[in-house]
């Protein structure tokens, strides 16, 4: 027998599931219509004939091949050296000793507060001088080591058994040995997760690669579909495809690792 | 173990310190020092065009009628927006912990979708279903309420873009206030139940006590992440009509990047700083390890 209350909330998450994927499914939906059906601002709700015409417009004249694999190469970009920066680092604060170790985290910590784009100007500055601007390089800067990215992965390496380290020194193990064949191994579970959330954000990052990017053959989906955006308002229907383009590749990214995804987004939410 | 700068645990660590240390932290006092130089496009093309002012660009800033136009904006976004967006994850999350509820993980995925997308791809479907004609205009036309123009008239734009965020954002905390009422014991409603108290009294005496922590910790960083709001001005509005939606950030970003007062820019950066650190102190100091 069910509880009004639980029929009350069924209710309650069909409505609000409906108006949370509403806009979504009609951004499918217009991306699919005629150029001439969807002339009107804004078009109708569904295409009278769906066709593919404004995702072909897209690839083979604005570019959006390009756009597409901007985006790939930088999220990946920024995916990798964030794994190959902040592992290193999480594992040395959570099992290795060194010198100033604990000193060295609660500044970290305290930093947290600080936001990412009070340092923008300077680096702006910084990667003008280094020769970045208009690079991928530029662009995945601020991926490469992150506050966050430390702090999740020694919040999972602080649970690796210290007798298995232990038992590998003892049989000669070098520090570089024990790191690749058993701590990385045990660390993989974190590593999906941070590995998802850097490609996600650098995947939708926008007012840093607005920054560093002005020629538009290096543009990011989101700068693209922003330029996009302001130049063709009328072209709704093509707006929208572009907009499909850039959300549905994170959705179904997310949708295969949302577990690896929701754990890293609850680890990161318990420090602040 | 013992020697001191070559121990592999500073190894480990050392390049990831080394490019925080380069790529944030220097910035950061860079940006300080900047905040209080005339750092403007001629700087940009010879440093010896350099002048060192002291603090005149905040003085100016607090003198610039945009700067508070932009202050006044960006709290009534974050203020408005904060609360109303955890009052709707919360919601949710309550929804969500109801025993017995069918389809959860399928309400959950549904209900967190927005955030995963794209902010900026969303921002402009968000632009067309605000548009005059639009989806929002056929639903206050179908309950007989007027047409409002979402993001031309001065008045409604910061509500527009503050639906939008709402809608964007929900889900996340969504997850963490479902994740702390799931640690709120049952026996505690159970109790509260026998001694009669009603669903609001449950939710006032058992439910808020029990998520206060997590609460908190959403409410403070919520607040603090609203205050950097920046791309949904910048693709619904582009900071119109009538100013109405420029925000902080987006006044930052026109001023350093499109006039390329750097030194100016970096005050109001430092402003918002001051904000956020002010914004940090009023959370309740907690027992380590909790929240």
């Amino acid at each position: 027998m069910k509880s009004r209350r639980a029929i009350l909330a069924e209710l309650f998450l069909t409505a609000a599931s409906l108006m949370a994927l509403f806009p979504l499914a009609w951004m499918v939906s217009v991306s699919l219509m005629p150029p001439h059906d969807a002339v009107g601002f804004p078009p109708p709700l569904w295409p009278s004939h769906p066709t593919l015409a404004n995702y072909r417009e897209l690839f083979a004249h604005q570019n959006m091949g390009r756009y597409v694999l901007n985006s790939l190469i930088v999220a990946s970009l920024a995916t990798v050296l964030s794994l190959a920066f902040n592992v290193a680092a999480g594992y040395a604060f959570a099992k290795l000793r060194f010198a100033g170790r604990d000193r060295i985290f609660r500044g970290l910590l305290a930093a947290l507060i600080i936001p990412g784009q009070l340092s923008m100007l300077p680096l702006f500055f910084l990667m003008k001088e280094l020769g970045l601007l208009n690079s991928y390089g530029g662009v995945v800067v601020p991926f490469m080591a992150s506050l966050f990215g430390i702090f999740l992965v020694r919040q999972y390496a602080l649970g690796l058994p210290d007798e298995m380290l232990q038992a590998a020194r003892v049989d000669g193990a070098s520090e570089v040995q024990i790191f690749l064949k058993i701590v990385l191994p045990n660390l993989r579970p974190i590593m999906v997760t941070l590995g998802v959330f850097t490609f996600l954000s650098a995947w939708n990052d926008f007012l840093w690669p607005l920054i560093v990017l002005s020629h538009d053959q290096l543009y990011t989906l989101p700068l693209a579909v922003a330029s996009l955006s302001r130049e063709h308002v009328q072209d709704s229907a093509m707006v929208m495809a572009g907009a499909v383009v850039t959300t549905a590749p994170v959705l179904v990214l997310f949708l295969a690792l949302q577990r690896h995804y929701v754990r890293g987004l609850l680890a990161g939410s318990v420090k602040g | 173990m013992r020697t001191r700068r070559l121990s592999p645990g500073f190894l480990f660590a050392a390049p990831a310190l080394f490019v925080l240390t380069v790529f944030f932290f220097g910035p950061v006092c860079a940006a300080f020092v900047m905040s209080l130089t005339d750092f403007d496009i001629y700087a940009l093309a010879s440093l010896h065009n350099l002048r060192f002012v002291g603090f005149a660009n905040y003085l100016d800033l607090l003198q610039t009628p945009l700067f508070w136009r932009a202050f006044a904006n960006t709290c009534y976004f974050a203020f408005v927006g904060a609360p109303l967006s955890i009052a709707v994850s919360l919601i949710a999350a309550m929804a969500l912990n109801v025993p017995a509820v069918r389809l959860k993980s399928l309400h959950r995925t549904a209900l967190f979708a927005p955030y995963v997308a794209s902010l900026v791809a969303a921002a402009v479907v968000w632009r067309y279903l605000l548009g005059s004609g639009g989806a929002f205009d056929e639903i206050l036309h179908a309950i007989g309420l007027p047409a409002v123009d979402w993001l031309g008239d001065p008045r409604w734009s910061m509500p527009a873009i503050i639906l939008f965020a709402v809608w964007k954002n929900f889900g996340y905390n969504m997850l963490i206030l479902l994740a702390a009422l799931q640690n709120v014991p049952q026996d505690l409603y159970d109790a509260a139940r026998v001694d009669g108290a009603g669903p609001w009294m449950r939710f006032h005496h058992v439910t808020v006590p029990g998520i206060a922590p997590s609460l908190w910790l959403v409410a403070l960083l919520t607040t603090a992440g609203y205050f950097q709001i920046f791309a949904e001005p910048y693709v619904m509005t582009q900071g119109g009509p009538a100013q109405s939606t420029v925000t902080l950030l987006y006044f930052m970003y026109q001023d350093g990047f499109k006039w390329w007062n750097l030194g100016h820019a970096s005050a109001t950066a430092f402003i918002l700083f001051a904000v956020l650190v002010g914004l940090s102190l009023l959370r309740p100091r907690t027992r380590e390890g909790v929240a």
